[in-house]
């Protein structure tokens, strides 16, 4: 049993590495600036795959709402860039100066309170976390401490997206209304729109997933993870053993919010808006298929599942755009009828054991005796 | 705002009020029924259920269609022939889905979702090369639109009538096929323990399919009922999923009852704001209260007793 | 960029300057294509490298094949088709053919932006027809902007922009809507407006301006304004609340699904559109279709284009446009603001005698387009188009009865003073 989990580990640590290698070295060197900026912008979606895979794949707790979060992230990032490129100078034509246009537009005559913090980059980078998380908390407390969970949990957090969408697009005064927060362009007075800029936020980008994959690895493999696993095995019995699971529950959940909404952050430093449109239902449920055609219990599966599946939606979208909503709709019930555990379980179960048969059948067996596992096949 | 009005025009408004609140809970009963029979049985939540419902509305369309060319004299009946075509269409599409999907995916209510999920991108891009991606006009006859007299100033809509008598012949007809039938008589001993019906001899695999068509059927029905008051489009069914996965969550599953009082709830507090506050507040003012409540009572309204 | 608003536009020398350009075009183009493509050298007419080459020049076409604007943009993409069909046809831009590369933004706005680069960094689209709703336009403008394309916008839209890189060539918010109200007043003797609309920028912002207008100029009463979600499909509190009110005009910018069910439970409440007037600025032909003529005949709606309209333009690209595509399609107020962008495109080219982004833009303002289907369009310094506004009365088969149109062009004023 033990042995089984050490070696998946390090496999797991192999794959991070080969991913590693292929994000910041071979794509970097094998695409323009043009291509590789696409996979920053889906890398973004990963960050959202990788906390699904610790709340949904580990724990059993499927949020039809991350774009919730994602959205805010995103959203508290977009309020700063926004703030910063309406200084008075550059908004001189508007009947008030130093406000972004569209609140100008709205009649605004000052800044909105709760707009006043995002001038300072300190506080709107912690608000790309706190916001995020405060609103999972709230909702996790709420729900797990009654128990709510399975589709339930799924359908409100649903609602919710529908719910952020409808206020963001209506309240457009103080948000920018269904055009979201756009013509962002300079962090500190350095232009995120230059080509340059753009490399360095693609290396930002893949640090903070790397780091967020490793946090969500850590968690999942201390005792922690363990009893997440039993949460969504059995929760009954982790209630009878004197854990409160609700508590658990809250945690994961706001640990892939957090997640969410620094992608969401991201998204917006790279693409260079955000608008409602990343908030609501379908983008929630798409960034779940992303996990799912991966492997919800892998978090390299996730990353990997996110850029394939993007990829092959710019690709066919560019060459057959009438095939793609078949293609992913099929490649969807083809994934949770015939691999639930996706492309990662495709890897873990069939290639895997494949290799280990080829190249050292032998071995594999005299490890299974042995007490600590040799490094896997491979 | 009620000022320099007469006590007679308040009272008619509010007449009036309460059937607009009525026809939305018709409305809203009818699209929950076809997924909360599926969901009560099979712990399933049918998220193609608006796409089925858009089956049911192209029905109608191809239907109004063919009678318009081959029986142009018989148009002002072509209605009801419409919504059975509807109901068979989406029926037969729905068995077929439940035995090439749904039954694989026994005991994982969480990627039926899912799966479902991928089958309604399926349905909607088949609309859209079948039937073009631009909205389709239903043709309705004329009986069907306008509005009866009763007095002065209160007028009721016919289509609104219509939609209530066929919301409640349906609820009829399922409570009938429940609690009378053989079939239901079954459905509900699946419902309060799988195992021990199995072991009954009951097949519940039979069940399962019977009960996901009918479901599927009844969307089917819903969708052609709304092209008197809604639109035809491939996506048009997404409008529909957000409301009806509240009013069966919040009835709470197993119930038909809960799904019908949580359908007044919803629909009642959503026409009353919509009266006094405006569009977009009242929506997310009612979605908000939903989700309190489920929190207040997290297994919906209604919940029946079940050993699990 | 320049937000000065001259008081009318084109100054007389430009105009004689254009005029000179134009006829030089036109000899020009009397010439066979290869003959008239070598006296316009390809180092000479593209210095910055665009797709353009000795015989042929590559645009992009950037709209919604599938999502939920398809609906919608399915009608733009035809009538830019043909547009370059026809222009091909008469020889080409600069003796070259247009070739086109067409590209799906998916109702997806980031779709959009990445789309719009690949059109301008990897293909090098010497110009772009495309978006519809204006928040995929907004996600293209700063790339617009930052790679120097150009692009040509179709659909009527709320003002509050203006680029060097967007021409427009539907109507903003002042054009269509003001025309529209002092029409109202003056036939229908209106007194008293209820505003509805979709909860989003277009309709609000519409609204906005029509409010001020109702309120300031016409010293009129404004007795309730609404939105809704989009996508919405009930309507019957709204309609319980105008029976209320009473208006004398209601006034609706409810756009996509919701307006099949706005119409139709309208017509169901025994609200007779014949007697109780009905003002829209956001329902084309194409809605129609959906709508069903018979749940909307009677409405007035307002803007710069009808399918029905009565000149030889109009009924040559009507029959055009229905030998291309079918004679079932129908031809809305945005299909034929798209039609006009490669045109006007061809004409400005032709009138700066380069394809450089840069010499287009500066050489927009005066050029004019009289084989526009609906009648005379000429862009104004602003990069909007000046474009008479017209009234139409619905008919039970879809079209509209043009009843009124403006006698002079409507001057585009994407940022009114006094109405914001």
């Amino acid at each position: 049993m033990s042995q089984s989990l050490t070696k998946n580990r390090n496999i797991e640590l192999i794959g991070f590495a080969i991913l590693a290698v292929l994000l910041v070295v071979v794509l970097p060197l094998s695409l323009d600036i043009f291509r590789l900026n696409l996979i920053g912008k889906y890398l973004t979606y990963a960050f959202v795959a990788v906390g699904l895979v610790a709340c949904w794949g580990y724990t059993g707790i499927l949020s039809l709402g991350q774009g919730v979060f994602f959205g805010l992230g995103g959203y508290c990032m977009a309020m700063f860039l926004k703030l910063e490129a309406s200084s008075v100078a550059n908004t001189k034509i508007q009947s008030t100066p130093g406000i972004p246009d569209f609140m100008d537009w709205n009649q605004l005559t000052e800044l909105p309170f709760f707009w006043v913090p995002f001038k300072s980059l300190p506080l709107a980078l912690i608000a790309v976390i706190l916001v995020p998380s405060l609103a999972a908390f709230i909702l996790g407390v709420a729900m797990f401490k009654r128990r709510v969970g399975g589709v339930y949990f799924a359908i409100i957090t649903q609602a919710l997206a529908a719910v952020l969408t409808i206020l963001i697009i209506g309240r457009q005064g103080y948000t920018g209304g269904i055009n979201g927060i756009t013509d962002l362009r300079t962090l500190l007075g350095w232009d995120i729109r230059t080509d340059h800029a753009k490399y360095i936020l693609y290396f930002v980008c893949c640090a903070a997933l790397f780091g967020s994959m490793f946090l969500v690895r850590f968690v999942l493999a201390s005792k922690l993870g363990r009893i997440l696993v039993a949460v969504r095995d059995t929760e009954e019995r982790v209630r009878f053993s004197g854990y409160d699971v609700a508590n658990f529950k809250v945690f994961v959940f706001c640990l892939a919010s957090a997640i969410a909404a620094i992608g969401g952050a991201m998204f917006t430093l790279q693409v260079g808006f955000m608008s409602p449109s990343f908030v609501g239902i379908v983008p929630s449920i798409e960034m779940v298929i992303f996990c799912a055609v991966g492997g919800r219990q892998s978090i390299i599966g996730a990353v990997v599942g996110t850029l394939l599946v993007n990829w092959g939606k710019t690709l066919f979208s560019e060459s057959f755009p009438e095939l793609w909503l078949f293609f992913m709709g099929g490649l969807f019930i083809a994934v949770v009828l015939l691999f639930p555990r996706g492309l990662a379980g495709l890897v873990t179960d069939q290639l895997l054991p494949w290799i280990g048969r080829l190249s050292g059948g032998r071995r594999q067996v005299a490890a299974a005796g042995s007490a600590p596992a040799p490094a896997p096949a491979e | 705002m009620f000022m320099g009005y007469s006590l007679g025009e308040i009272g008619s408004i509010f007449a009036m009020q309460a059937f607009a609140g009525l026809i939305l809970f018709s409305v809203f009963v009818l699209m929950a029924l076809g997924l909360a029979i599926i969901f009560g049985q099979m712990g399933v939540i049918n998220m193609a259920h608006g796409e089925f419902m858009i089956l049911g509305a192209y029905m109608t369309f191809l239907t109004s269609h063919l009678f318009q060319t081959y029986a142009p004299q018989a148009f002002a009946g072509y209605f009801f022939v419409a919504m059975l075509v509807a109901f068979v269409a989406s029926g037969a599409i729905g068995l077929a889905v439940e035995w090439l999907l749904i039954k694989r995916l026994y005991k994982r209510p969480l990627d039926t979702l899912l799966a479902t999920w991928g089958l309604s991108l399926i349905m909607q891009q088949a609309f859209r090369s079948i039937f073009g991606a631009r909205e389709v006009g239903v043709q309705l006859p004329d009986w069907m639109m306008g509005s009866l007299q009763v007095t002065d100033t209160i007028e009721v809509q016919i289509n609104g009538l219509f939609v209530m008598t066929l919301t409640l012949m349906i609820t009829a007809v399922v409570a009938l096929l429940l609690f009378r039938s053989r079939w239901g008589l079954q459905v509900r001993a699946v419902v309060a323990n799988r195992v021990m019906a199995d072991a009954a001899g009951i097949d519940t695999r039979r069940i399962d399919r019977l009960t996901f068509g009918l479901g599927c059927g009844i969307a089917g029905i819903a969708g052609s009922a709304f092209t008197m008051i809604g639109s035809t489009s491939p996506t048009a069914g997404q409008a529909y999923i957000v409301d009806t996965f509240l009013v069966v969550v919040f009835g709470g599953a197993q119930s038909l009852l809960g799904t019908i009082a949580s359908a007044f709830t919803i629909s009642q507090s959503q026409s009353t704001l919509e009266f006094f506050l405006t569009g977009s507040m009242a929506k997310v003012t009612t979605l908000l209260i939903v989700i309190g409540l489920l929190m207040l009572r997290p297994q919906g309204l209604f919940v029946l007793k079940v050993r699990k | 960029m320049s937000l000065e608003k001259r008081p009318n536009g084109l100054e007389s020398p430009l105009r004689r300057k254009l005029l000179l350009g134009t006829a030089a075009a036109s000899v020009a183009s009397l010439l066979p294509p290869r003959a008239w493509a070598d006296a316009f050298p390809t180092a000479q007419v593209n210095t910055t490298g665009l797709a353009v080459t000795d015989i042929d020049v590559t645009v992009g076409i950037l709209h919604s094949v599938t999502g939920t604007m398809a609906i919608s943009e399915t009608g733009s993409v035809e009538a830019e088709k043909l547009a370059i069909d026809q222009i091909n046809a008469s020889g080409g831009v600069l003796g070259r053919k247009i070739k086109f590369i067409q590209e799906d933004g998916a109702s997806d706005w980031p779709t959009f932006a990445e789309k719009a680069k690949k059109l301008l960094v990897n293909d090098k689209c010497a110009s772009v027809m495309g978006c519809w709703t204006s928040a995929s336009r907004k996600a293209v403008l700063p790339v617009f902007e930052q790679y120097n394309g150009m692009l040509y916008y179709p659909t009527f839209y709320e003002g509050l922009e203006q680029s060097k890189n967007v021409i427009y060539t539907g109507q903003e918010a002042t054009q269509q809507i003001i025309a529209g109200l002092n029409w109202v007043e003056k036939e229908k003797g209106a007194k008293t407006f209820y505003l509805l609309g979709s909860d989003y920028i277009w309709p609000r912002t519409s609204n906005k301006i029509a409010r001020k207008h109702i309120e300031n100029v016409l010293k009129l009463k404004v007795v309730g304004e609404e939105y809704f979600p989009l996508g919405h499909t009930q309507f019957n509190s709204v309609i319980n609340k105008m029976k209320l009110t009473k208006p004398d005009v209601i006034y609706a910018i409810i756009v996509g699904g919701s307006n099949v069910a706005f119409y139709k439970q309208l017509k169901a409440a025994g609200i007779d559109l014949s007697k109780q007037t009905l003002m829209t600025i956001s329902v084309t032909e194409d809605e129609i279709d959906g709508i069903g003529g018979e749940n909307i005949a009677g409405a007035f709606a307002c803007m710069k284009y009808f399918e029905s309209l009565d000149n030889s333009n109009n009924k040559a690209f009507v029959s055009a446009f229905h030998k291309m595509w079918g004679d079932k399609t129908v031809i809305g107020d945005v299909t034929q603001a798209a039609y006009l962008g490669p045109w006007l495109w061809k004409l400005t080219v032709e009138k700066a005698g380069s394809f450089d982004i840069d010499k287009i833009a500066a050489a927009s303002p005066g050029v004019e387009f009289k084989g526009a289907p609906e009648g005379y369009v000429r862009i104004h310094e602003n990069h909007h188009l000046w474009s008479k506004t017209r009234v139409g009365r619905a008919r039970t088969d879809g079209q509209y009865d043009v009843i009124y149109e403006t006698a002079d062009l409507m001057e585009p004023d994407p940022f009114p003073k006094g109405y914001q």
